[in-house]
Protein backbone atom coordinates (compact mmCIF):
# COMPACT_ATOMS: atom_id res chain seq x y z
CA UNK A 1 0.00 0.00 0.00
CA UNK A 2 1.24 3.59 -0.91
CA UNK A 3 0.50 6.79 0.83
CA UNK A 4 1.63 9.90 -0.37
CA UNK A 5 0.25 12.47 2.31
CA UNK A 6 0.64 15.76 4.51
CA UNK A 7 -0.41 14.52 8.04
CA UNK A 8 1.60 12.67 10.24
CA UNK A 9 0.86 8.99 11.05
CA UNK A 10 0.60 6.74 13.73
CA UNK A 11 3.44 3.96 13.34
CA UNK A 12 2.13 1.82 16.14
CA UNK A 13 -1.56 1.96 14.63
CA UNK A 14 0.00 1.53 10.54
CA UNK A 15 1.17 -1.85 11.72
CA UNK A 16 -1.49 -3.48 13.65
CA UNK A 17 -3.58 -2.35 10.53
CA UNK A 18 -1.30 -4.36 8.04
CA UNK A 19 -1.25 -7.49 10.51
CA UNK A 20 -4.86 -7.60 12.69
CA UNK A 21 -6.38 -9.46 10.09
CA UNK A 22 -3.23 -11.59 8.66
CA UNK A 23 -2.04 -14.30 11.22
CA UNK A 24 0.35 -16.19 8.58
CA UNK A 25 2.51 -13.06 9.08
CA UNK A 26 5.88 -13.56 11.74
CA UNK A 27 8.22 -10.60 11.38
CA UNK A 28 7.42 -7.33 10.53
CA UNK A 29 9.91 -4.97 9.74
CA UNK A 30 9.77 -1.09 9.75
CA UNK A 31 11.90 2.02 9.37
CA UNK A 32 11.04 5.09 10.16
CA UNK A 33 12.91 8.55 9.12
CA UNK A 34 12.76 11.68 10.52
CA UNK A 35 13.71 15.13 10.37
CA UNK A 36 17.38 15.97 11.90
CA UNK A 37 18.26 19.60 13.00
CA UNK A 38 21.40 19.30 11.97
CA UNK A 39 22.65 18.57 8.31
CA UNK A 40 26.06 19.50 6.78
CA UNK A 41 27.30 20.94 10.04
CA UNK A 42 24.23 23.42 9.71
CA UNK A 43 21.30 24.03 11.87
CA UNK A 44 17.75 23.54 9.97
CA UNK A 45 15.12 24.83 11.22
CA UNK A 46 12.47 22.93 9.46
CA UNK A 47 12.52 21.26 6.13
CA UNK A 48 9.57 21.36 3.14
CA UNK A 49 9.31 18.19 1.35
CA UNK A 50 8.42 19.08 -2.55
CA UNK A 51 6.76 15.94 -4.85
CA UNK A 52 5.47 15.25 -8.52
CA UNK A 53 2.39 14.41 -7.68
CA UNK A 54 1.07 11.50 -9.74
CA UNK A 55 4.64 10.29 -10.70
CA UNK A 56 5.42 9.93 -6.82
CA UNK A 57 3.03 7.57 -6.54
CA UNK A 58 3.41 5.47 -9.55
CA UNK A 59 7.33 5.42 -8.41
CA UNK A 60 6.25 4.14 -4.93
CA UNK A 61 3.72 1.36 -6.54
CA UNK A 62 6.21 0.11 -9.16
CA UNK A 63 9.39 -0.19 -6.20
CA UNK A 64 6.82 -2.18 -3.89
CA UNK A 65 5.83 -4.42 -6.73
CA UNK A 66 9.42 -5.05 -7.47
CA UNK A 67 9.80 -5.59 -3.92
CA UNK A 68 6.85 -8.14 -4.24
CA UNK A 69 8.10 -9.53 -6.73
CA UNK A 70 11.81 -10.30 -4.99
CA UNK A 71 11.11 -11.70 -1.42
CA UNK A 72 7.43 -13.40 -0.16
CA UNK A 73 5.64 -10.65 2.14
CA UNK A 74 2.32 -10.84 3.31
CA UNK A 75 1.83 -6.90 3.75
CA UNK A 76 4.00 -4.01 2.58
CA UNK A 77 3.19 0.05 3.63
CA UNK A 78 5.64 2.70 1.96
CA UNK A 79 4.14 6.25 3.69
CA UNK A 80 6.00 9.46 2.62
CA UNK A 81 4.75 13.11 3.69
CA UNK A 82 5.28 16.17 1.88
CA UNK A 83 5.05 19.78 2.66
CA UNK A 84 7.12 21.28 5.82
CA UNK A 85 8.42 19.77 8.75
CA UNK A 86 10.14 20.34 11.55
CA UNK A 87 13.35 18.37 13.34
CA UNK A 88 11.57 15.72 15.35
CA UNK A 89 9.01 15.13 13.09
CA UNK A 90 8.20 11.77 11.03
CA UNK A 91 9.27 11.57 7.25
CA UNK A 92 9.05 8.26 5.62
CA UNK A 93 7.25 5.14 6.92
CA UNK A 94 8.37 1.78 5.07
CA UNK A 95 6.96 -1.87 6.96
CA UNK A 96 7.18 -5.10 5.59
CA UNK A 97 5.29 -8.12 6.89
CA UNK A 98 6.33 -12.03 5.45
CA UNK A 99 6.39 -14.94 7.48
CA UNK A 100 9.64 -15.07 8.22
CA UNK A 101 12.25 -11.90 9.40
CA UNK A 102 14.44 -12.37 6.22
CA UNK A 103 11.87 -11.49 3.81
CA UNK A 104 10.72 -8.39 5.61
CA UNK A 105 14.37 -7.15 7.05
CA UNK A 106 15.59 -7.46 3.73
CA UNK A 107 13.12 -6.07 1.28
CA UNK A 108 12.57 -2.83 3.68
CA UNK A 109 16.02 -1.90 3.11
CA UNK A 110 15.39 -2.42 -0.54
CA UNK A 111 12.66 -0.52 -0.18
CA UNK A 112 14.37 2.27 1.46
CA UNK A 113 17.07 2.06 -1.15
CA UNK A 114 15.45 2.56 -4.05
CA UNK A 115 12.81 5.01 -2.81
CA UNK A 116 15.73 7.17 -2.04
CA UNK A 117 17.18 7.26 -5.52
CA UNK A 118 14.39 6.83 -7.73
CA UNK A 119 10.85 8.45 -5.79
CA UNK A 120 10.44 12.24 -7.33
CA UNK A 121 10.83 13.74 -3.83
CA UNK A 122 13.17 17.13 -2.95
CA UNK A 123 14.30 18.65 0.33
CA UNK A 124 14.34 22.19 1.08
CA UNK A 125 16.38 22.89 4.11
CA UNK A 126 15.86 26.07 5.96
CA UNK A 127 18.95 27.58 7.77
CA UNK A 128 19.74 30.79 9.24
CA UNK A 129 21.10 31.58 5.68
CA UNK A 130 17.71 31.30 3.83
CA UNK A 131 16.41 28.14 2.09
CA UNK A 132 18.84 25.54 0.58
CA UNK A 133 18.30 22.28 -1.35
CA UNK A 134 19.47 19.51 -0.54
CA UNK A 135 21.84 17.82 -3.00
CA UNK A 136 21.68 13.78 -4.10
CA UNK A 137 24.16 12.20 -2.22
CA UNK A 138 26.23 9.44 -4.32
CA UNK A 139 26.33 6.92 -1.26
CA UNK A 140 22.29 6.73 -1.99
CA UNK A 141 22.96 5.34 -5.54
CA UNK A 142 25.36 3.30 -4.10
CA UNK A 143 22.70 1.61 -1.89
CA UNK A 144 20.62 1.17 -4.51
CA UNK A 145 23.18 -0.38 -6.86
CA UNK A 146 23.86 -3.17 -4.53
CA UNK A 147 20.16 -4.58 -5.39
CA UNK A 148 20.73 -4.93 -8.99
CA UNK A 149 19.85 -8.09 -10.15
CA UNK A 150 22.66 -9.94 -11.98
CA UNK B 1 3.47 19.88 -24.59
CA UNK B 2 3.10 20.55 -20.73
CA UNK B 3 6.29 20.86 -19.02
CA UNK B 4 7.01 20.50 -15.31
CA UNK B 5 10.02 22.19 -13.09
CA UNK B 6 10.99 20.91 -9.97
CA UNK B 7 13.25 21.72 -7.03
CA UNK B 8 16.16 24.60 -8.09
CA UNK B 9 14.87 24.08 -11.59
CA UNK B 10 11.67 25.61 -10.89
CA UNK B 11 12.85 28.13 -8.62
CA UNK B 12 15.59 29.05 -11.33
CA UNK B 13 13.19 29.29 -14.50
CA UNK B 14 10.42 31.02 -12.12
CA UNK B 15 7.75 28.45 -12.88
CA UNK B 16 6.83 25.05 -12.08
CA UNK B 17 4.96 24.26 -15.28
CA UNK B 18 4.48 26.10 -18.85
CA UNK B 19 2.87 24.83 -22.64
CA UNK B 20 5.88 24.76 -24.74
CA UNK B 21 5.94 24.20 -28.64
CA UNK B 22 9.72 23.42 -29.71
CA UNK B 23 10.31 24.00 -33.32
CA UNK B 24 9.89 20.72 -35.63
CA UNK B 25 14.07 20.07 -35.33
CA UNK B 26 13.39 19.32 -31.59
CA UNK B 27 12.57 14.99 -31.71
CA UNK B 28 14.44 13.99 -28.57
CA UNK B 29 14.58 14.99 -24.76
CA UNK B 30 18.26 15.77 -25.75
CA UNK B 31 17.17 18.38 -28.68
CA UNK B 32 14.58 19.52 -26.38
CA UNK B 33 17.63 20.67 -23.49
CA UNK B 34 19.48 22.08 -26.81
CA UNK B 35 16.55 24.24 -27.71
CA UNK B 36 15.44 25.27 -24.16
CA UNK B 37 18.06 27.73 -23.19
CA UNK B 38 17.55 29.74 -26.35
CA UNK B 39 14.54 30.51 -24.52
CA UNK B 40 16.04 32.97 -21.87
CA UNK B 41 18.81 33.54 -19.31
CA UNK B 42 16.74 31.91 -16.77
CA UNK B 43 16.49 28.62 -18.87
CA UNK B 44 20.16 28.85 -19.98
CA UNK B 45 21.33 29.23 -16.10
CA UNK B 46 19.14 26.42 -15.16
CA UNK B 47 20.44 24.19 -17.61
CA UNK B 48 23.94 25.04 -16.82
CA UNK B 49 24.49 21.68 -14.95
CA UNK B 50 22.17 19.58 -17.72
CA UNK B 51 23.85 16.38 -17.10
CA UNK B 52 22.52 16.06 -13.61
CA UNK B 53 18.68 16.41 -14.72
CA UNK B 54 16.67 13.98 -14.36
CA UNK B 55 13.94 13.86 -16.95
CA UNK B 56 10.51 12.01 -16.79
CA UNK B 57 7.98 11.29 -19.98
CA UNK B 58 4.77 11.08 -18.71
CA UNK B 59 5.72 10.43 -15.54
CA UNK B 60 8.48 7.59 -16.06
CA UNK B 61 12.26 8.32 -16.07
CA UNK B 62 13.23 8.64 -19.69
CA UNK B 63 16.80 9.01 -21.64
CA UNK B 64 18.09 12.05 -23.69
CA UNK B 65 17.26 9.49 -26.61
CA UNK B 66 13.81 9.46 -25.72
CA UNK B 67 11.12 10.90 -28.68
CA UNK B 68 8.83 13.24 -27.41
CA UNK B 69 5.76 13.98 -28.89
CA UNK B 70 3.50 17.53 -28.32
CA UNK B 71 0.91 15.32 -26.30
CA UNK B 72 3.77 14.41 -24.08
CA UNK B 73 3.88 15.04 -20.30
CA UNK B 74 7.53 16.32 -19.94
CA UNK B 75 9.40 16.83 -16.62
CA UNK B 76 12.97 18.24 -15.67
CA UNK B 77 14.18 17.96 -12.53
CA UNK B 78 17.30 17.59 -10.33
CA UNK B 79 18.32 14.28 -8.68
CA UNK B 80 16.24 13.42 -5.87
CA UNK B 81 16.73 13.52 -1.75
CA UNK B 82 13.56 11.76 -0.60
CA UNK B 83 13.30 9.82 2.35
Amino acid sequence: MIKVQEEDFDVGQEIKNLTQENHAIGGVASFLGLVRDIASNEEISAMTLEHYPGMTEKMLAEIEAEANRRWELDASLIIHRYGRMEPGEQIVLVITCSKHRKAAFESCEFLMDYLKTKAPFWKLEETSEGGKWVDARDSDDTAASRWIET
Amino acid sequence: MKILYFAWLRTTIGKSTEEITPPETVKTVSDLLDWMPSLGENYSSALEKRDLLRIAINQEYADPEHVIKPDDEVALFPPVTGG
